[in-house]
């Protein structure tokens, strides 16, 4: 490209050449961006239309990425013959409950230490941050055990319970928290408010954009979890969609994929409607995190 | 410190009264209201301490008892033998002892470390790349549209990802192969061939994380100031000059943070392989938090795991530590 150019001695023409060149460069970026795209995509549109065809056809090349039968059958075999209800259901508990959890305690306490004066605000502080780093393996066989001497060994509670607050949750409400203004909570102290009115009636409120940011997250992680479910739970009836989901693959065999398939995309609408009603919050999460 | 920022509080506070008041009442009165006042601030020094506690309770709880302890837990585990049942026996330093002759654990933490410098080389390396292109576009739907399908696979769980990447690697049926077969491309044994397995291991994990470190670098180079673009274009800086020179430069915290984030992530690789190859063939995909969970969860060595992830942990935090060391000779800090 370059060497056409330098044969050009014409300095009128280079204007005009140069545009060209920009053009071409774009529409070789929105090439490559898009082939990109589909390659992303394309294992989920092939998951989605083979999840509509019969499970006799489900294996046949060349795949049919526009079904043009589609057979919805595929949907209604994988409550019938699963217990995809049953392990929605349980997905649905136990990460709401665990999104609900991670709210409450991460605002208290991310509240706490950006506002509040107390003894030994920094040093609870470092300890609830030096967990981030922890990996979930080198704490999972105690926290197992511990799970067992609760009594909670093959329960939904085992999954719940662990995950109801945590250093990164503390972390970004806590950020948020040290960029209000104090002002608004000591006028209000001077009115007569309590603390934990100014809390809960001031600041708590202004923080609902980090608050969306950490539910859409932990969201996102405990409804994909796989690891604790496969450690701490045992009889189908309390699986998670992730497990439940593994588990019908390996029991049905690879004679009916469509239908672990229409399982797979059923696990993953929550997930990508919650995505289009909050995709800024996601964004958001990911970059904050960043700045730690 | 928290102390002495509240004795500057609690002065802060009484001046006004007492600066008001000065000068008027006897001496004795004075002293006896500034104790008086005293005593309130205390109180209420105190029930704001106590308010603090109350907060942060219920976080430091959950944090205490499901971080903390088992991590100091799995440091004592780990000088055991225990299987679970019978009571466990003290055996010191022997579990690492053992650990470090025995090959199924060095090989794992080698295969381990090997998908993660690729997975996170790979990461890295496309995701910025994309989001170069990307930033190009001025148009922000495009930008939203891409942005979208780059992070769609990042919705599913790994698990049922890897159900499905299963059924599209498979050697004989999978759709990659047909399409290999339809080029007249050698067909490849995904899955059941050591290398193969390790190829499908890091393509999946790759496509399927690629949308977390393209955000990053997207919000990155929206970051970097226009005008000193702009001034080097005017001086003739090539586009390739201009990354090399100006835009890495500007991002190479977020390339630090998406690489360190990246690399403690694929460390605990788990799902991929479980689901999709069960660590083989052979060990060729048996990585270390495979063995933990066989190790402890299937075979009940419970003290023989803790001292794995112990080594795990310490690995993580070694290269952690060393990243950040390095990071400080190329790291650009504005």
């Amino acid at each position: 490209m370059t060497a056409i150019l330098d044969t050009q001695p014409a300095t009128t023409a280079r204007a005009p050449r140069r545009r060209r060149r920009v053009r071409i460069g774009r529409l070789l970026s929105l090439t490559v961006l898009t082939v990109a795209a589909a390659a992303v995509v394309a294992p989920l549109v092939w998951a989605l239309a083979t999840s509509l065809r019969t499970p006799a056809t489900s294996f046949d090349n060349p795949p049919q990425w526009i079904p043009t039968d589609p057979v919805w059958s595929n949907y209604q075999a994988v409550f019938d013959k699963v217990p995809l209800t049953g392990f929605f259901l349980n997905s649905v508990v136990v990460t709401g409950l665990i999104v609900v959890g991670q709210l409450i305690t991460s605002t208290m306490s991310g509240y706490a230490f950006a506002m509040v004066r107390f003894r030994g605000n920094k040093a609870l502080f470092a300890i609830i941050l030096a967990t981030m780093m922890v990996p979930i393996q080198t704490t999972i066989i105690p926290v197992f055990l511990i799970i067992k001497y609760l009594g909670l060994t093959d329960s939904r509670m085992a999954l719940v319970l662990p995950a109801v607050g945590g250093a990164f949750g503390t972390f970004l409400m806590r950020q948020y928290f040290l960029q209000m203004p104090r002002e608004l909570g000591e006028a209000a102290r001077v009115d007569g408010a309590s603390h934990f009115q100014v809390f809960a009636r001031i600041y708590a409120p202004m923080a609902r954009a980090p608050m969306a940011t950490l539910a859409v997250l932990t969201f996102s992680a405990y409804w994909n979890e796989f690891f604790r479910p496969l450690i701490f739970l045992q009889s189908t009836d309390n699986f998670t969609l992730p497990l439940g989901l593994v588990t019908l693959q390996g029991n049905l065999g690879t004679g009916s994929i469509s239908i672990v398939l229409a399982g797979v995309i059923i696990a993953l609408i929550p997930s990508v409607l919650i995505f289009l009603a909050a995709q800024r919050y996601f964004v958001e999460g990911i970059v904050a995190g960043s700045f730690r | 410190m928290s102390q002495a920022s509240q004795a500057v509080r609690n002065r802060g506070r009484a001046s006004a009264p007492s600066g008001a008041r000065s000068g008027r009442p006897p001496e004795q009165q004075e002293d006896q209201s500034a104790s008086l006042r005293r005593r309130a601030q205390n109180r209420r020094a105190r029930r704001e301490t106590l308010f603090g506690y109350a907060m942060v309770a219920s976080a430091l709880v959950v944090v205490v008892v499901f971080t903390v302890a088992p991590i100091l837990a799995s440091f004592v585990l780990a000088l055991f033998k225990w299987d679970a049942i019978s009571s466990p026996e003290f055996v010191g330093l022997d579990n690492f002892d053992a650990l470090l002759s025995d090959e199924s654990v060095t090989h794992s933490l080698l295969v381990t470390s090997g998908l993660a410098v690729i997975i996170v080389f790979l990461q890295v390396a496309l995701g910025l790349g994309l989001a170069l292109l990307v930033a190009q576009r001025a148009s922000k739907i495009v930008q939203h549209l891409f942005r979208a399908a780059f992070f769609l696979p990042m919705l599913a769980s790994a698990a049922s990802i890897s159900i499905v990447m299963a059924y599209v690697f498979n050697d004989q049926f999978g759709v990659i192969n047909y399409y290999l077969d339809l080029l007249h491309l050698p067909e490849v044994s995904w899955l059941s061939s050591t290398g193969g397995a390790t190829a499908t291991i890091v393509l999946v994990a790759v496509w399927q994380q690629l949308g977390f470190t393209f955000i990053l670098f997207v919000a990155a180079l929206g970051s970097v100031p226009g005008d000193v673009l702009e001034a080097a274009q005017i001086d003739g800086a090539s586009p390739a000059r201009m990354f090399w020179r100006i835009k890495l430069p500007l991002i190479s915290p977020t390339v630090l943070f998406a690489s360190t984030v990246g690399l403690i992530n694929t460390m605990q690789l788990f799902d991929q392989p479980y689901v999709m190859t069960k660590g083989g063939p052979g060990e060729s995909t048996y990585t270390t938090v495979l063995l933990v969970y066989q190790t402890a969860f299937q075979n009940l060595q419970f003290g023989y795991a803790s001292a794995i992830s112990v080594v795990l942990f310490a690995v993580l935090l070694i290269i952690t530590a060393v990243q950040f060391t390095v990071s400080r000779k190329w790291v650009f800090y504005s």
